[in-house]
């Protein structure tokens, strides 16, 4: 067993945010055991994946190139992974903890009756094995885990770790074949509709949230005119999503999102566990409530008791003389 | 037309955690400490929805767990289940996520002629979301996560949007598959009265690995999370941002996150 893989998801030609985060913590992994680092890029027209993966300081690049990879199938994608590891028996596969990820890491442990730790949030190498740290219960507790197999599968947390950084290393990748013809492959794609313009929530560095001191559609006004300004995301709590103020895609929580950025701003929101367990692992949380007793300002670095229809407007006018 | 709601029971939302050695228990202030998990709400309101709209004949709840799991298997019945099944055995305490997949999928074998298995999209006590994609591999069926909504189910074919962190995709394919739900899928109804009155008095069958025709070692486990711990407190105290008016307290929180360099 040898060897550290990271799979490179991609899209039109860029490595995705969340794969560059697994980069750096694979590459933590690979020096760790002392093994290789090698990148797993499938697609279709991806040689300029490839490319991309080697600036990003992979020792080698494995890769497929063909139609049936174009858009991902995890039918399509995972018999190769599976195959591919049947081979070149890898001590560890990591990507990270994306839709496409979680589905990938999913069936190749299955097929490999391997150990699968997923939502990683630290790595660190103890001995022949990777010690993985990830929250359970929701977010209220926190677990080291262990994969005990000898191919250890692992998905890493959005913003849990630095994006790889360019290094200007080139290389020449590993081609083959795909393992599963269009023929064998059940699932076909019938449309696909992008998420355009928008900062998604678990990519975002900044957050402004609301909650049930919005008090009602309204009043998210004044947040997202702040989220917009700072060029962050929209968040909002489950109060808020529950009275139908704001769409679900917006919640922060234990049953919506969970959240990393740099910057947290909660507005109107009283911080009950649930909220907590979606947004604690936030840099900098910034508190905005009437109440000054609000569980909150107990998480919150910096703290604003005050209207927030006052003071959203006043921090949007400070930040765009500003910025 | 044969559909299987697999869910779990966890502590509640409001359940306060203890950890200790390793061991972590909890309590409600609320007084019920172990619920349906709240994304398999979802889960059983969508199988209860294949049953009314499109001709499942049975809607069958199924769990492994210690035998109190029998609470969330009866919520599942009041919302609308036709039939119940707990796996319990101490032979398979502490399995992890390709253990708990190999018995689940040897369990919806034993069934027979399923043709739609609907997983929540993760348990918020284990959190790791990877059950239905493994149940899946072990049975040889499709898997469909992050499904937002089930376009068309019939003569063979299913097609589904699904919301993925870039977008929703629309997929067909053939049955049967292993969905897994997100909170857009549906709205889940309260159980009704009558509901639980006819679920209290269910009798649940409780199916062993023996039964399920699992070997010895079905309850292996190639995952080792016995280190589990609370989260450390975040550092310091708030610092409370005063000033003679918004306008002033803005420029001095603006002030600090500059310094934070978060902006």
């Amino acid at each position: 067993m040898s060897g550290v893989w990271v799979f490179l998801e991609n899209k039109e030609g860029k490595i995705a945010t969340g794969s560059r985060e697994a980069v750096s913590a694979a590459r933590t992994v690979a020096d760790g055991l002392g093994q290789e680092l090698t990148g797993l890029v499938f697609g279709e027209g991806v040689s300029g994946v490839a490319d991309a993966a080697f600036d990003l300081g992979v020792d080698a690049v494995l890769g497929a190139d063909d139609a049936t990879l174009g858009h991902f199938r995890v039918e399509a994608v995972g018999p190769l992974v599976t195959k591919l590891a049947q081979e070149h028996n890898p001590s560890v596969i990591l990507a990270s903890a994306s839709s496409r990820g979680r589905d990938l890491a999913a069936w190749v442990a299955a097929d490999l009756d391997a150990g699968l730790v997923s939502d990683g949030v630290d790595v660190a190498v103890d001995g022949d094995k990777v010690k993985v740290t990830r929250p359970v219960y929701a977010g209220k507790l926190l677990s080291d885990v262990f994969a005990t197999s000898s191919t250890q599968v692992i998905t890493l947390r959005n913003r849990a770790f630095p994006q790889a950084e360019p290094t200007g290393k080139s290389g020449s990748a590993t081609w083959v074949d795909a393992a599963v013809s269009e023929d064998a492959i059940p699932t076909k794609i019938v449309g696909f509709e992008g998420k355009e313009g928008t900062v998604s929530l678990t990519d975002a560095s900044i957050i402004v949230s609301g909650g049930r001191g919005v008090g009602g559609p309204e009043g998210f006004a004044p947040v997202k005119e702040l989220a917009d300004t700072l060029g962050g995301a929209l968040g909002a709590s489950r109060a808020a999503v529950d009275a139908g103020w704001i769409p679900y895609e917006h919640q922060v929580g234990q049953t919506g999102k969970v959240v990393s950025p740099d910057l947290y701003i909660a507005a109107g929101i009283s911080g009950a566990i649930q909220h907590q367990a979606g947004m604690r692992t936030s840099k900098i949380i910034v508190a905005i409530n009437k109440d000054a007793d609000a569980p909150i300002f107990k998480l919150a670095q910096y703290g604003i008791v005050g209207d927030l229809f006052k003071v959203l407007p006043a921090l949007t006018a400070e930040f765009k003389k500003r910025l | 037309m044969k559909v299987v709601v697999s869910i779990k029971q966890t502590p509640s939302t409001t359940a306060v955690l203890t950890v200790n050695g390793g061991v972590v228990s909890w309590d409600d202030p609320g007084g019920k400490p172990n619920v349906l998990n709240p994304w398999d709400e979802y889960t059983v309101e969508e199988g209860v929805r294949l049953k009314e709209n499109h001709g499942a004949t049975d809607v069958i709840a199924l769990t492994v767990g210690p035998e109190e799991s029998q609470d969330a298997l009866k919520t599942s019945l009041a919302m609308g289940c036709t039939e119940a099944i707990l796996v319990s055995d101490p032979a398979l305490q502490g399995l992890d996520s390709l253990g708990t997949a190999r018995t689940l999928a040897a369990a919806i074998n034993k069934m027979g002629d399923v043709q739609v298995a609907i997983f929540g999209r993760q348990a918020i006590d284990g959190d790791t979301g990877q059950t239905p994609v493994q149940v899946a591999r072990k049975l040889g069926w499709t898997p469909l996560t992050f499904v937002s909504a089930i376009k068309e189910i019939g003569g063979g074919k299913i097609t589904v949007e699904r919301l993925l962190d870039d977008g929703k995709e629309t997929v067909t394919t053939s049955l049967p598959v292993v969905i897994s739900t997100v909170k857009e899928i549906n709205e889940p109804r309260y159980p009704s009265l009558m509901g639980i009155r006819k679920a209290n008095r269910a009798e649940i069958p409780v199916w062993s690995a023996a039964d399920l025709g699992l070997a010895d070692g079905a309850g292996s486990s190639n995952v080792d999370w016995s280190n589990v711990y609370a989260i450390p407190p975040r550092g310091g105290s708030v610092q409370m941002i005063e000033g003679d008016s918004v306008e002033a307290q803005a420029k001095t929180l603006a002030d600090k996150l500059f310094e934070e360099k978060v902006i």
